[in-house]
Order: C-alpha cells, then sequence, then structure tokens
C-alpha cells in the first residue's frame, strides 16, 4: 500500500490518466463521466490559482465561458475548423485572465475574492448583451463538430465513448503541462508566495508578476475546458459565465482537497455524482450540495483526497 | 425619446432610491467585515430571506409596519446561529474559510426558501398608504421610493448614533480596531462579534423587506445583489460604513442614469465603475491602505 502510494506520488500524471482511462467504465452513464472530465479539467486550472498559490478568485467562471463562447464563435459564425476554434476559445480565456487578472491583483487577500467575482461578471452581462453573437439568454446554439480525421482513423463526437477519449486526450496533456509548472523552480515560487509572499519578494522574487502568469496560467487550462465543453454540450449556455459557476469550482476543489493533484477530479466526480443521485429523489440537490460542502468546509477542509493524502504520509 | 433636465433630475432620484439600497447592504457587509474580518458571501442570501420573511409577516398580519419591524428580528436570529455554530469555529483558520462556508450556506438558504414558498416566488405589493405618486416639481415620483430613501437615511442615522454615541457602540469601535486588546480589557469580544453579525445580517434582512416592493421576490434574487453589493464595497473602500453609504447611492445614480442613456448598458456600468476605482484607487473611497494585507 504504502509503496503504491509512493509509486501514485512519483508518477502522478500516469496514476491520474490511468484511472481517468478506465473511469468511464465505473459510472452509470457516459454523459457524467465527460460531465467529470471536464469539471475536473475546470478545477484543476481553478486549483492552480486557489490551491498552489492560496489566491480565491470567484470569477473563473469567466475564463470557462470565454472558452467556450470563442470556441463556438469561431465554428457557429466563422466556419473556422474545429482545431483553429479551440485555439481561438483558449487563447481568448489567456487574454481574459490576463486583463482580470492585472487589475484583481493589485488587491490582496478577501478583496481578491470579491474583485474576480465583480470583474466575471462584466463579461458576463457583455456577453448577455451581445446577442448577436452569443445568442444572448437562450445561450449559443447549433455547434457541430464534423468527424475528426486522423490519419487510419474516424472521430465521431456522436459516441459518447468516443468524446470522452477525445477529451481525455486534451485533458492529459494539460495535466501533463500543469504537472511540468508545478516541478519547476516557477512551481516552488508559487508555493512561496502561498506560504509567505512577503519573504518570496524578500528572496528577489517579483511577486506580482509570478501571481499575474499562475492567473493567465489557470485562465488557459480553464479556457481549455470551456472550448472542449462547448463541443461536447453543442451549444454554449450563458449559465457558463455566471459566478454561481465560479463559486462550483470552489465546491469541487475544495471537496477533493485543494493543493493536491488529483483532488480537483475527486471533487468533480463528488460533487456532480452528488447532484446526479440527489436530483433524482428531491428537486433541491442545492441545499443537499450546500450543506455537504459546509461539513466540509468545517470538519475536512483538506477534502476528501487531501484528508486521505495526510493519512497515508501520516502512515509513513 | 428626449432628455430633459426633469427627467433628468427624476433619474437621480431613482437612481436615489435604488442606492439606498444598496447602501444597506453595503453597510450590513462592511459592519460584519470590519468587526470580524468576514466577507459574509450570504449576504444576498440573506435579502433574499428577509424579502420572503417580510412577505410572509405581510400575508400573515396584513401589516407592513408590523412585518418592518420583525424582519429584521427573525433575519439576524438566523445570523446568530450561523454566527455561533457555523462561522465561530472558524476563527484563525484563515481568512477564506468563513467565505467559503457562507458560499455554502447561500445554496442551502436559497433551496429553504424554495421550499417553503415555492419557485415561482411570490408576488409583491406596496403597502397602501405608500402607494402612488408625489410631485417634486420636476415630475411625479413614487411615494414608495422616496420612502426608501428616507427609511435608509433613518437607519443610517441610527446606527451612527448607535455606534458613536453609546457604550456598546464605543466597543464594537474599539473591537474593530483591535480585538485582542479588548480582550484584555476584559470585554468578552466574542459576544460583540456575535452581537455585530446578528446586526449585519438583520440589516440585510431590513433591506430586502424594504426593496420586495420595487423588485420581483424570487429565491434567487439575492445572487446578483450580492455581487452588486461587493460593487458599491469595493468602490466605497471595505470596512468603511460613510464609503458604504456615499458608494450606494453612487453607484445606484450611475446604473439609473446609464439605463437612461443606454439601456443595454446599465448592469455593465457599475461593474465597469468598479474596475475604473480599482486602477485609481485600489483600496476604495474611503478604505485604509494596510487593512487588507
Amino acid at each position: 500500500m504504502r509503496d503504491l502510494f509512493a509509486l501514485v506520488k512519483r508518477h502522478r500524471v500516469a496514476a491520474v490518466l490511468l484511472f481517468l482511462l478506465v473511469f468511464p467504465l465505473l459510472m452509470p452513464y457516459h454523459a457524467l463521466a465527460i460531465n467529470i472530465l471536464l469539471f475536473g479539467l475546470f478545477a484543476v486550472g481553478f486549483n492552480l490559482l486557489f490551491g498552489y498559490t492560496g489566491l480565491l478568485s470567484f470569477g473563473h467562471a469567466a475564463f470557462l465561458g470565454v472558452g467556450s463562447y470563442l470556441t463556438g464563435i469561431a465554428l457557429v459564425h466563422g466556419g473556422w475548423p474545429w482545431w483553429l476554434a479551440m485555439v481561438a476559445g483558449v487563447a481568448a480565456a489567456g487574454v481574459a485572465g490576463l486583463v482580470i487578472g492585472f487589475l484583481a491583483i493589485r488587491t490582496r487577500g478577501i478583496y481578491f475574492s470579491m474583485v474576480t467575482l465583480a470583474l466575471g461578471q462584466i463579461v458576463y452581462y457583455a456577453f448577455y448583451k451581445a446577442e448577436r453573437w452569443t445568442g444572448g439568454e437562450n445561450g449559443l446554439r447549433g455547434i457541430q463538430v464534423p468527424e475528426i480525421h486522423l490519419g487510419p482513423w474516424v472521430l465521431d463526437f456522436i459516441n459518447p465513448v468516443t468524446k470522452y477519449y477525445v477529451i481525455l486526450a486534451f485533458v492529459a496533456v494539460a495535466l501533463w503541462f500543469v504537472s511540468r509548472i508545478l516541478a519547476s523552480p516557477f512551481g516552488a515560487v508559487i508555493e512561496a508566495v502561498r506560504e509567505n509572499d512577503r519573504r518570496a519578494a524578500a528572496c528577489g522574487y517579483d511577486v506580482a508578476r509570478t501571481k499575474l502568469l499562475v492567473f493567465v496560467l489557470s485562465a488557459l487550462i480553464c479556457g481549455l475546458a470551456g472550448a472542449l465543453r462547448a463541443l461536447h454540450l453543442s451549444i454554449v449556455p450563458i449559465d457558463s459565465l455566471h459566478y454561481l459557476l465560479s463559486g462550483q469550482a470552489v465546491m469541487m476543489c475544495l471537496l477533493g482537497g485543494m493543493g493536491t493533484f488529483f483532488g480537483p477530479f475527486v471533487g468533480a466526480a463528488v460533487f456532480l455524482t452528488l447532484e446526479d443521485v440527489a436530483t433524482v429523489f428531491t428537486k433541491h440537490w442545492m441545499a443537499i450540495v450546500g450543506a455537504v460542502f459546509m461539513v466540509f468546509v468545517l470538519f475536512f477542509p483538506s477534502g476528501m483526497w487531501g484528508t486521505l493524502v495526510k493519512r497515508l504520509e501520516r502512515v509513513r | 425619446m428626449e432628455i430633459t433636465p426633469s427627467l433628468l433630475a427624476l433619474q437621480l432620484v431613482t437612481g436615489i432610491a435604488l442606492g439606498a439600497v444598496y447602501a444597506l447592504l453595503a453597510i450590513g457587509l462592511s459592519l460584519i467585515f470590519g468587526m470580524l474580518t468576514v466577507v459574509n458571501f450570504a449576504h444576498g442570501a440573506f435579502f433574499m430571506v428577509g424579502a420572503f420573511v417580510g412577505l410572509y409577516f405581510l400575508g400573515l398580519t396584513g401589516n407592513f409596519w408590523f412585518s418592518l419591524v420583525l424582519t429584521p428580528l427573525v433575519v439576524g436570529a438566523i445570523g446568530l446561529v450561523t454566527e455561533r455554530f457555523l462561522v465561530r469555529p472558524l476563527y484563525g483558520r484563515g481568512i477564506d474559510y468563513p467565505l467559503l462556508l457562507t458560499f455554502g450556506l447561500s445554496w442551502v438558504l436559497i433551496e429553504a426558501m424554495r421550499v417553503m414558498f415555492g419557485i415561482e416566488g411570490i408576488p409583491s405589493s406596496t403597502p397602501p398608504e405608500l402607494r402612488g405618486a408625489v410631485d417634486l416639481g420636476f415630475g411625479y415620483f413614487p411615494k414608495y421610493r422616496l420612502f426608501l430613501i428616507l427609511a435608509t437615511a433613518v437607519i443610517v442615522l441610527a446606527l451612527w448614533l448607535f455606534l458613536e454615541k453609546t457604550r456598546y457602540g464605543l466597543i464594537v469601535r474599539a473591537g474593530s480596531r483591535d480585538g485582542e486588546i479588548c480582550k484584555v480589557l476584559g470585554i468578552d469580544i466574542a459576544r460583540v462579534w456575535l452581537v455585530v453579525f446578528g446586526i449585519g445580517t438583520g440589516i440585510a434582512g431590513l433591506s430586502g423587506v424594504l426593496a420586495a416592493p420595487t423588485r420581483a421576490v424570487n429565491p434567487e434574487m439575492g445572487i446578483h445583489v450580492l455581487a452588486e453589493s461587493f460593487v458599491v464595497t469595493v468602490v466605497g473602500g471595505m470596512g468603511s460604513l460613510p464609503g458604504a453609504v456615499l458608494a450606494g447611492l453612487l453607484v445606484g445614480i450611475v446604473f439609473s442614469l446609464t439605463s437612461l442613456f443606454a439601456p443595454d448598458l446599465a448592469e455593465l456600468s457599475i461593474f465597469v465603475l468598479m474596475a475604473v476605482v480599482l486602477l485609481i484607487r485600489p483600496q476604495g473611497f474611503f478604505g485604509k491602505k494596510g487593512l487588507l494585507s
């Protein structure tokens, strides 16, 4: 057990991918598995900022939404090929991250959460009102993903299993990227900023620039999640930009375990499965998820995966 | 539509009436933050609960004034329970945890109201003695909105008198400066925090009752209000009561004037205002520089 844990820790990307490869077999239906995959990636992007850098943003739906919308707009209005549309979506999310991040890192602590929430709402209202491009309240409809020809293989998004594994390929690249960042000297600086930003500044690191860079990286990953979600849903609902969705990322991250590599996926799985099961019995699933979340904040702030990791590490 | 000076003046008063509600919300938020350094993410939910409880009492008794007095007490009581059992265990664990907890609480409160009053929301009505309009000299203005401005002025004045002129207010002010010293002086600071949280949420509930006749009452009404009251607090400066009042009125006026000139941009305008303030003066109008680090 101990050795297995050490192995998982050393090869974290491989371990997560191995799990995600068999994951659809464990789920009752594929739509839920795809949703967990996408929101897991969204939470991974958010976790980079919240878990590793210690900045609690309540505006990350803006990046998911911008990624979705720009991908969708490029496909529907521009008629771009799907991969170029995705690049557009991710790049736009990065630019949004740069602008919002630039404004938000001027504030600290608790102000940061309020400011990111409010700045995220700017994006929400802007897209809400730009009806000609975004479809306004009804969302952007009519996104079609053609068959993807990869050498001898033909990938069709109509088949949910194919869709899952195509999305997983992108998630794999993103996870490798995040793992690489965290293992780099820059990753150490990020955590130094979280632990004590004054000391990090005293060591000669530019704290503001570090925060901004992480903010943009985090926005890019959330944008990728958004771009993939647009392809998955074929529509972009306006709720993708709302701060309640940012709140869901926060909840998933904490439920799973902030600052852990696998935590965001655990959190997304717990959150969405809870929602899925609860809606069978009651319309009021938000109360159940909200209450479970409060219990975690009060008693298990390290989240499910985080608590498990801590316990295993204590055993050693 | 031609824009005449009288139309402009009317829109200005409308903005002040809207801003009055924002100011009340921001005062509650600021009071709690100044004292406990907790950002209450359930503030919008408490506002919404206030609107529902107010309408419930109105239906029960048929008397608006009765519900105006009773509702803040009920919502404040929910606030007391929240502080005592949910927020208090989190002190000393970092500023993010109370924020996260109150966010979860807002979900529970929204669903609780859906269970009790249905998802449709309930229609609200203006109390009979406040229906109709008054001639302000430049046009007719709804009586109820004038009452809203007046009521806010009274509440702000009462709060100011409480904080500045009473012994307990002195303790509250001392506690927000330095809780540690207060403890040394033999003051039960935990109880003061409890009371302040109750007052803050009570004011949120009160603003809910007051705002109910001017907007649709549904379980989701607090969601956007929360974001708007954050804008007001950021513009005014966190933890400052004069800042909350001034910024509240300013945000109301900006919203209402933008909806006159460019209705599509009305919601956006107040967030843009916040972004501009952040660029020029990140701590807000009255915020102290070091307070948030």
